[in-house]
């Protein structure tokens, strides 16, 4: 079997790609999960919301930029909304009370978006400057708006550091972590630096599943799968360390897309056509919880455990 | 009042009554749509019966239970297709793959805890879910018609649809049965020792890891029979029967019903899907409503059905 080298070097950037759009979600949950000892399960809702906020708002102002803006904030407002109303309630509650409140939440999010928006999916098209591609290598196109979609979550991610590490906020939503009463008796409002942080999460995921949409088709549930891998993501990672989430997200995108791309031709040198042909999209489809399940035989608390919790 | 005379006792031996009796008020007239739901209804809560032997006594949050129903009714629908028809040999498979599968997830999973239990059982199911949605010789997403209910001998007749009934009314209560005699074994102590301080049960010698994970798979085999139930009762095997949305509604029926009581799932069993038919009829839109519920739920009736039914047995008695 020959792979052409371009097709090479594009899927692994596809990989890179997915893998950072996968951390944009994870990272949210496992800020969420560490600051607030919160299991949020409502968290691919937030990012179904991104999507259509954005698709509805390109659609209204006409402009790419503006539209994705509003969008953002949209689903900012809306993740603060829920914490308030709902999700304050939960903190010190028990794990199960999270898992259970959550999917309360999933139900009514899925049913809301096919009351306002109905069951058709929408699509949103990009407009012509992103709509090309560029040669990164000699003879190798790519996708502009991939590339694109690389610089803005490699930006979340330098700032998503720098918010944490380097600056006033970032060391109060730490010390919250460690200590909530102490943070708060010390004076800082500490319901309103949590229902921030908790915005900040539902932001990630709307950016996540903005950005997704020109790529997928913008429809109920889209939230969901994609959930499934950030928990993949966190518990390969480590529950809330960033650093993990990121590690584990490039790793998790890369085996899935790779995956998904070469394992029917790897399949089929070794067996017959027919055995690849049906065993390929199960077995390329169970490659990441195989990487988890051997990452949790060797560390069960994954491989940047934060707190030990 | 008397001990036994329990506003909990009376509500329980209605609801069994009611049960044993409805498919003769079917019979008198009553709507066969009736006797199709409450069979859904029996096998749902004998998988969430096999679910609170984990979760309720064993404090093994599983969010994945949803595979062995899957498991179990893929068992009888592949070998349906392979035109295997006996039950004999249909059901003893099913038992035996949701029991190997368990016995792997949960050697790996109970390696963890908490919120890494959660997500680990999660993210295992949804991979049956992907292996059995790609499986395009037994229909893949689409799923898989099953044109002959399980054969066994003479008298049983699975497609007789009140036989099948009360089959399935006597396997819950068995399986009823046997969940109350485990958690009050030796073995079921020692499990309901470990939810509440596994350390200290460590240092008394108890190899918990052990005990939990027979308790796991015990759970995982039972509700592999909950599902060769359902794929003969709908006729039809699909991906949709394990999704994890379906592994989140059995965690539903549990906590509604009261966690760690051994009626407590066939309440939460019978309370959410009549209430998700009643909605259903009310609005398209039914999830709307059953969604911020179940917030409520969560948020102010934690002891579930069973909880309510207690306290006011104790209004009764100190009031």
């Amino acid at each position: 079997m020959r792979i052409p080298m371009t097709l090479f070097i594009e899927q692994c950037l596809n990989g890179i790609q997915f893998g950072l759009l996968l951390f944009l979600l994870a990272a949210g949950l496992t800020l969420v999960f560490g600051i607030m000892d919160l299991v949020n399960l409502a968290h691919g809702s937030l990012y179904m919301m991104g999507a259509y906020f954005a698709a509805t708002f390109v659609a209204w102002t006409g402009n790419f930029i503006f539209g994705v803006a509003l969008a953002l904030g949209a689903t900012l407002l809306v993740g603060m909304a829920v914490e308030v109303i709902a999700m304050r309630r939960l903190y010190g509650r028990d794990h199960l009370d999270h898992v259970l409140g959550t999917f309360g939440l999933i139900l009514f999010f899925d049913e809301l978006v096919r009351l306002v928006w109905g069951p058709e999916g929408l699509t949103l098209p990009l407009p012509s400057w992103l709509n090309t591609s560029i040669q990164i290598l000699p003879g190798v196109d790519y996708s502009a708006y991939k590339l694109s979609i690389i610089v803005v979550t490699l930006a979340v991610a330098i700032f998503l550091y720098v918010l944490v590490m380097r600056t006033r906020i970032g060391m109060l939503i730490r010390a919250g972590a460690s200590n909530r009463e102490m943070v708060g008796a010390l004076g800082v409002n500490i319901k309103l630096l949590y229902t921030l942080v908790f915005g900040l999460g539902a932001a990630l995921a709307g950016l996540a599943g903005l950005m997704q949409a020109p790529i997928l088709t913008v429809q109920v549930g889209m939230g969901e799968n994609i959930l499934i891998l950030a928990f993949v993501i966190t518990v390969i990672g480590g529950i809330g360390s960033i650093r993990g989430a990121l590690v584990a997200a490039i790793f998790v995108g890369f085996i899935d897309t790779l995956g998904r791309a070469f394992f029917p031709d790897l399949l089929r040198m070794a067996f017959t056509k027919e055995v690849a042909a049906t065993a390929a999209p199960a077995l390329s489809s169970m490659l990441i919880y195989l990487l988890m399940a051997i990452v949790l035989v060797v560390k069960p608390e994954g491989l940047f455990s934060a707190s030990g919790k | 009042m008397t001990g036994w005379l329990s506003v909990r006792n009376v509500a329980i031996a209605a609801l069994l009554l009611a049960l044993l009796l409805l498919p003769v008020y079917v019979e008198l007239g009553g709507s066969r749509f009736l006797l199709t739901l409450f069979t859904r209804i029996l096998i749902l809560a004998m998988a969430s019966v096999s679910l609170n032997l984990i979760l309720g006594y064993g404090g093994m949050m599983s969010f994945g239970h949803a595979a062995y129903l899957g498991i179990g009714g893929y068992a009888v629908g592949m070998l349906a297709h392979e035109a295997v028809f006996s039950g004999f040999i249909q059901w003893p498979v099913a038992l035996l793959a949701s029991a190997l599968f368990a016995l792997v997830i949960g050697a790996l999973s109970l390696r963890t805890r908490g919120v890494y239990f959660i997500m680990i059982t999660l993210a295992f199911a949804q991979m049956a879910y992907y292996i059995v949605a790609g499986l395009a010789r037994y229909g893949g997403d689409d799923g898989l018609t099953i044109y002959k209910r399980s054969q066994f001998i003479a008298p049983i007749n699975l497609s007789n649809k009140i036989q099948f009934y009360y089959i399935c009314l006597g396997l819950l209560f068995a399986s009823i049965y046997l969940v109350w005699r485990i958690v009050n074994s030796r073995f079921g102590l020692t499990i309901q020792g470990a939810r509440s301080n596994d350390t200290r049960m460590r240092a008394i010698g108890f190899p918990t890891y052990r005990y939990k994970l027979v308790c796991f798979v015990i759970a995982g085999t039972m509700c592999g029979l909950a599902g060769a139930l359902l794929s003969n009762h709908t006729d039809f095997v699909s991906p949709a029967m394990m999704y994890w949305t379906r592994s989140g509604d059995l965690i539903i029926m549990v906590v509604l019903g009261g966690m760690a009581s051994a009626f407590g799932p066939l309440f939460g069993a019978v309370a959410l899907l009549v209430l998700e038919e009643v909605l259903s009829g009310i609005t398209e839109y039914w999830q709307i409503i059953l969604g911020p519920l179940l917030l409520l739920v969560v948020l102010f009736a934690r002891g579930g059905i069973d909880g309510l039914l207690a306290k006011v047995r104790h209004r009764v008695s100190h009031g």
